[in-house]
């Protein structure tokens, strides 16, 4: 099964369109969160809004997580190990209010488990790969030293 | 002695952030608040509230987010209020400042090129104000300590 979702804040039918297509092609169930109550999707399973339980179940039981380029979606896919393809929304499509997606996409680029669909003709080819790797936690110094920041000030 | 915390975000990013930061406050008596219900759950955290969430394009939401989030004030005498957005958050500042508490704003990293409009908002609200990126840091004055990501 492959897990799409665009977050809970903004529809994005760039992505869902993409999918639908894929969808027709894959031999496999496509489930989606789509911010939306648009019906046009018929190969994906729809759902506008998933529970916080109901999301853990399909996020965690997907073969693979295809996601808008926001930051639960990544910090999802690291704690349930997942392959993540994201795809950044565009201000220029109207499909945020800045393009900080973008900046997100270019900064993940690389990390383990993670890769980035800028177009939709990216996502088949990656869809279509069985050699994906899961997202992982990252040991990141960077955290610990934002922790110990934190921690500092709190028990000051 | 256990401090009191309010710890605050809405649901998606912002939270899991927020739970990612947990063992820099976790030895104290932390109460959540988020928008989304089955969220804490999800986590294993038991003590919390569900807030209203609101935007700044609704006054009403933001009156209501407001009052609901001044009664959980009210109640719990916070030491620390910490948030990671968004605006929910930011009122969450407002209210634990004007009730003596020291207050935190830990801008999302999702925002690596210029400072969300809540942690423009929270700045004069926060005792400690961070942004996740040296460049951010560097363009408003912000502290950089460190990122999640």
């Amino acid at each position: 099964m492959i897990f799409v979702t665009v977050g809970t804040q903004l529809p994005f039918p760039r992505l869902l369109s993409a999918m639908n297509d894929c969808a027709t092609e894959l031999d496999e169930p496509v489930v989606a969160q789509t911010c939306s109550d648009d019906g046009r999707w018929s190969a994906l399973d729809c759902h506008g809004l998933l529970q916080p339980d109901a999301f853990a179940r399909y996020f965690s039981q997907a073969r693979i997580v295809v996601a808008h380029a926001g930051i639960g979606s990544v910090l999802s896919a690291r704690r349930w190990n997942k392959p993540l393809v994201l795809m950044p929304r565009r201000h220029d499509l109207g499909e945020h209010r800045n393009d900080h997606q973008l900046a997100t996409a270019r900064r993940l680029e690389g990390s383990p488990g993670i890769h980035i669909a800028r177009e939709a003709s990216d996502l088949s080819v990656l869809l279509k790969r069985d050699d994906l790797v899961g997202a992982m936690e990252v040991i990141d110094p960077q955290r610990e030293a934002l922790l110990t920041r934190l921690r500092d000030f709190i028990d000051d | 002695m256990p401090k009191r915390i309010i710890a605050i975000a809405s649901g998606g990013g912002h939270w899991q952030q927020l739970m990612l930061m947990r063992p820099a406050f976790s030895h104290h008596d932390v109460h959540y608040l988020t928008t989304l219900p089955g969220l804490p759950d999800e986590f294993g955290i038991t003590a919390f509230s569900i807030i209203p969430d609101c935007n700044r394009n609704s006054k009403l939401e933001v009156l209501r987010t407001t009052a609901a989030l001044a009664k959980h004030v009210w109640r719990l005498r916070p030491h620390i209020v910490i948030s990671t957005g968004a605006l929910p958050g930011v009122l969450a500042l407002v209210l634990g400042r004007l009730a003596g508490a020291r207050t935190i704003w830990v801008d999302s990293v999702a925002n690596a090129e210029e400072m969300s409009l809540s942690g423009k908002l929270a700045r004069r609200y926060a005792h400690l104000w961070l942004t996740q990126w040296e460049d951010v840091a560097e363009a408003t004055g912000a502290e950089f300590a460190g990122r999640v990501l």
